[in-house]
């Protein structure tokens, strides 16, 4: 089972994704952003940091990578792709997953542990969790409020794409309180925190990240 | 009702990270016009009517002190109707 | 504008030049004739302003900094020392790790945000240098009075500059300081450090070596950052009319920071530089001649290769320009081919601009023509160097003879409300709203970050091993005295690694100072020097290296002498970390260390108006000894918390410890006034399990330390001699400080 971790210039959690995805059994291939390669991996991660500085805006210009191509066109055909917060902002940069990120309501880059709750454990990413399963993991990011129009929000909440919710205070100004939300099909997922973060108690708030990992390499086995 | 349009932009010797990233991102796409690009902001203030020459000033001394950063950007002030 | 060519100097020797607008005084300028046999051109002129500068020579405080080398302890662990970029320390297992602390004060105070922001790229260019991957950053902070509105302006964009870069570096921010004061308020303190880790072997120094080696400028290209200065040459000198004005702020690019990182450290994998230096202060200037100076000696440049942002420089302005996210590299031309392919990786402007001579000089051209024939070593080391008058100032005697009068709670309501004006203090007051702007989670090793006593980083995945650093400045005590506030910096600084289990290793430092004209302000500093050089021998801890900034003043009036401390050190087994504080009820607290009635200079005095008294006396062998209880203790899991008392002393250690898991304690103390507000240094809380009691006790018979049991854990209050606080009342008093001030 092999998950692919892009690499864009000015990714920063790619190792750390690499990291959780052999810790949970899988093997992290590394991609990089300007190679058309795939190496045969069975699915990819897009992770955070500041890809190309985030100017313009986050995750503009990552969109264009001759990767992403690969990966536009293999998540059409189901292939699971997870972005998690930069990564989630190249996909919605990308049309793969609806809506945009955006500055956070009090305008300040936010570092802090957050609980958020699996609301959908059916997608390929999420099926470790149980369904309304509360987790605490970091978040970290300056532009990290979820905004769409009504239409798309009604679109997401009823046909149960959001995959998890912030519990209590709206820490960045998302609509919904809506952390991540996934496609129609089920294989493409973004998410703002950093489940990456949360693989262990020594180095993060706790192991309960893991479970991203440990989902996919259980879809995949199936 | 008008709008004033203000412009801030980085001043000419101040490195502009933003457009440097935006102009080496245009020729990987095929756009190969830009010599460079410099990125700014724009504020669109709605004023009752047609905005006042002392409505302009103090427009003007909001450009300053909080709309741009005089240490290292520059403003201007124009009217749209 | 005519091309003030060596040739020229050489035919004009009576030209006149604006040596004095460039900060060179008469002797310096006669001195520079003298080493070159004729006037020097205007880029010759402009290398040795800037080079002479106090901020690139050190020359007021080159004849103090020499006890650091003159005291230094023996210590097997030190790799490099003082005059590289910055000092390596071994730490075991292969590995070595180096750090280095640096201010950028000024640049933070015209431009907040790009002022802090510039000064994190700097020192993790420096860190870099050294052939180290950067792991963490901290930041050091003083501003004026929090209720300020200049502070408004200052302490948002330079928290958001420091967070805005190093976030984006992928760095995490492990730790630091931020506090208040009124000498503050013209001048405030950014002062950052960098931590990178490295194999022995992979350990890189600046020089230039090797005849027939190329000099390899990469990074971003040149522009007119930072040379405010320099247009004197331009305008003055050669009468250009409408030369373009050019910005005295540097505006840092952390995305191509991030890019020469992985770009530096994958050529450097791949062994492909003999030497390198990365382009800070002086730009070019600075460079050029160290690499020089460092090698052999001799360098040839064509300053016009540079890349250019900006058509119009000057070639002295490009030799000035401060630039951001440069570095310079001696590369051996048949690795050439192999390194310009990783930099068109990642996309990282790289042009050979000269190579390296057999001969003694530094040679610069332009377009062909010469225009800088020097001894590199005349520009990089052999700056003047001045004993600078010193006298102790007159407010020393005065204050020191005062006594310190402050009210002294007794009952519980003064308990009370003792407890909670410490907690909301801004000095004490909790910093997430600083530190919540700041990642401490990248790269997946932080181990321990604010408010833990130190930051704590793992190095190896397999083996668990991890440094720990703690910065720390007590400018109140530098103040009354600055020989022990020094000395009493160090011991906190160290004993903050210590109470996670952490072995002090290595010292590095940032002397931040008024005017060195000021025979007063020169007294507190060469005072400083000598407390940290003689503190440093006592305690077998090198100074590995650090950083001087003078003229620190709002108006004429100095800031506080404030000497920042970092220690780093190494524990072998990050798992094993005693944390700062305790989860569980049931645990016994004890007090380890004297406690005496020492409010001179503390948080308590400090909160009414009162700078008068003597400051404690520090006790190293005594500091000592309780570091080596800590390790001690921690090798043997005698200790469920530890955490160190400074300002705010147990007051403030109890309310930081309650608070931060949420688990209360009850606690007994005599003379409870004095026991809750003293900042008696050498003091640590711990909290044990009942059943290590007598191991405890054998403990500090074993270092002779005082140990006292003071209550023990449990409840949803801060109980003291039955004034009972809850954690709720606590918390907000605690957490409202800074929302309340900053939004």
């Amino acid at each position: 089972m092999r998950v692919g971790v892009i690499t864009f210039p000015g990714t920063l959690d790619d190792r750390d994704a690499a990291r959780a995805v052999n810790l949970s059994g899988a093997q992290a291939v590394s991609l990089w952003h300007a190679e058309a390669d795939l190496k045969a991996v069975d699915a990819v991660i897009l992770p955070g940091g500041f890809s190309y500085g985030d100017y313009l805006r986050c995750g503009a210009i990552s969109r264009f990578a001759p990767v992403m191509e690969l990966v536009i066109e293999a998540a059409g055909k189901g292939m699971p792709v997870l972005g998690i917060c930069n990564g989630f902002q190249v996909l919605c940069e990308s049309h793969l997953l609806p809506g945009a990120l955006t500055r956070n309501s009090d305008l300040h880059f936010l570092c802090r542990d957050v609980e958020i709750e699996i609301t959908n454990n059916e997608t390929v990413w999420t099926t470790s969790f149980t369904q309304g399963e509360k987790i605490t993991i970091p978040l970290k990011n300056g532009e990290g409020s979820f905004q769409c129009d009504d239409e798309t929000l009604a679109q997401l909440e009823d046909q149960g794409r959001v995959i998890a919710r912030y519990v209590g205070n709206n820490p960045n100004g998302s609509r919904n309180l809506i952390a991540g939300i996934t496609n129609e099909r089920g294989n493409v997922v973004g998410l703002m925190p950093h489940p990456e973060h949360a693989i262990n108690e020594l180095t993060g708030p706790s192991a309960q990240g893991l479970g991203f990992f440990t989902s996919i390499l259980q879809a995949m086995v199936k | 009702m008008a709008i004033i349009v203000v412009d801030v932009m980085l001043k000419p010797e101040i490195l502009d990270p933003q457009g440097n990233a935006v102009a080496a991102a245009l020729p990987r796409l095929g756009f190969t016009f830009a010599k460079s690009v410099r990125q700014g902001k724009r504020f669109e203030i709605e004023v009752e009517g047609d905005p006042t020459p002392a409505q302009l000033a103090e427009v003007e001394k909001a450009a300053e002190r909080l709309l741009s950063n005089p240490v290292i950007e520059t403003y201007c002030v124009r009217v749209e109707n | 504008m005519a091309l003030d060519t060596v040739a020229l100097a050489k035919a004009s020797p009576e030209s006149e030049q604006p040596f004095a607008e460039l900060g060179l005084k008469p002797d310096e300028y006669a001195r520079i004739k003298e080493i070159l046999g004729r006037r020097p051109t205007s880029s010759e002129l402009a290398m040795y302003s800037v080079m002479w500068s106090e901020h690139c020579s050190y020359k007021s405080s080159k004849v103090h900094l020499k006890q650091f080398g003159d005291k230094a302890p023996q210590s097997d662990a030190l790799l490099v020392g003082i005059g590289e970029n910055a000092g390596v320390v071994d730490v075991g297992q292969g590995y070595a790790v180096t750090f280095k602390i640096e201010s950028h004060n000024h640049p933070s105070f015209v431009e907040p945000y790009q002022g802090a922001a510039t000064g994190v790229g700097g020192i993790v260019r420096d860190i870099l240098t050294m052939g180290a991957r950067p792991v963490a950053i901290m930041d050091s902070l003083r501003f004026g009075p929090p209720d300020a509105p200049d502070t408004r302006r200052v302490l948002p964009g330079i928290v958001a500059g420091v967070g805005g870069y190093g976030n984006c570096l992928g760095l995490p921010n492990i730790g630091g300081e931020v506090s208040f004061d009124s000498s503050y308020a013209g001048n405030p303190l950014v002062n950052a450090l960098c931590v990178g880790v490295m194999k022995h072997a992979d350990i890189k120094l600046a020089k230039a070596a090797g005849a027939g080696n190329l000099v390899v400028l990469f990074g971003a290209k040149t522009g007119g950052d930072g040379i405010g200065g320099v247009s004197v040459l331009a305008s003055e000198t050669f009468g250009t009319s409408g030369a373009t004005k050019r910005p005295s702020v540097q505006v840092g690019d952390p995305f191509v920071e991030k890019t020469l990182i992985e770009c530096s450290l994958e050529i450097f994998a791949e062994d492909l530089v003999v030497g390198i230096q990365d382009l800070g202060g002086a730009g070019l200037s600075c460079a050029t001649s160290e690499l020089a100076s460092g090698g052999s000696g001799g360098m040839k440049v064509a300053l016009d290769r540079v890349p250019l942002r900006d058509l119009s420089l000057s070639p002295e302005e490009i030799l000035m320009s401060e630039s951001q996210e440069r570095m310079c590299a001696i590369v051996e031309p048949e690795k050439l081919p192999r390194f310009l392919e990783i930099c068109a990786k990642w996309d990282v402007t790289v042009t050979a601009i000269g190579e390296v001579t057999d001969g003694e000089r530094l040679e610069i051209t332009w377009n062909g023509e010469l225009i800088v024939d020097v001894p590199p070593r005349t520009v990089a080391h052999d700056g003047p160097v001045y004993n600078r008058p010193i006298a102790q100032p007159a407010y020393i005697g005065e204050i020191n003879s005062k006594r310190v009068d402050l009210p002294i709670p007794s009952n519980g309501e003064q308990i009370k409300a003792a407890v909670l004006k410490l907690a909301a203090a801004p000095n004490l007051a909790d910093k997430s709203w600083v530190t919540s702007q700041y990642d401490k989670y990248v790269q997946g090793n932080t181990i321990q970050s604010h408010p833990d006593d130190s930051g704590m980083v793992r190095i190896d995945e397999k083996t668990h091993l991890g440094v720990a650093i703690s910065t720390d400045a007590n400018a109140n005590w530098s103040y009354l005295n600055p020989y022990q506030g020094a000395k009493l910096a160090l011991a906190e600084a160290a004993r903050n690694i210590a109470t996670a289990g952490a072995r002090p290793l290595a010292v590095t430092n940032c002397l931040n100072f008024g005017s060195p004209e000021d025979p007063g302000v020169m007294w507190q500093f060469a005072e400083t020097v000598r407390g940290l050089a003689d503190g440093c021998l006592e305690m077998g801890l090198p100074v590995t290296g650090g950083n001087v900034s003078f003229y620190n003043q709002t108006g004429s009036v100095a800031i506080l002498p404030t000497p920042v401390i970092g220690v780093l050190g190494v524990i072998q087994d990050v798992r094993t970390r005693t944390p700062m504080s305790f989860k569980t009820s049931g645990l016994d607290l004890y007090l380890l260390g004297d406690t005496y009635e020492d409010l001179a200079g503390s948080e308590w005095a400090f909160l009414h108006g009162v700078r008068v008294g003597q400051t404690p006396k520090a006790d190293l062998a005594r500091e000592m000894r309780l570091i080596e209880l800590l390790l001690d203790g921690h090798k043997n899991a005698i200790f469920s918390a530890a955490h160190d008392l400074s300002q705010g002393g147990l007051s403030a250690g109890l309310t930081e410890m309650v608070l931060r898991y949420g688990v209360g304690a009850v606690i007994t103390l005599e003379n409870v006034g004095v026991a809750l507000l003293s900042e008696s240094p050498g003091r640590v809380i711990t909290a044990i399990d009942p059943s290590m009691s007598q191991a405890v006790e054998a403990l500090a018979v074993k270092y002779a330390i005082t140990l006292t049991k003071i209550g023990s854990s449990g409840g949803e209050s801060l109980i003291i001699n039955g004034c009972d606080i809850s954690l709720d009342e606590l918390r907000t008093a605690h957490t409202s400080t800074f929302p309340a001030l900053f939004g």
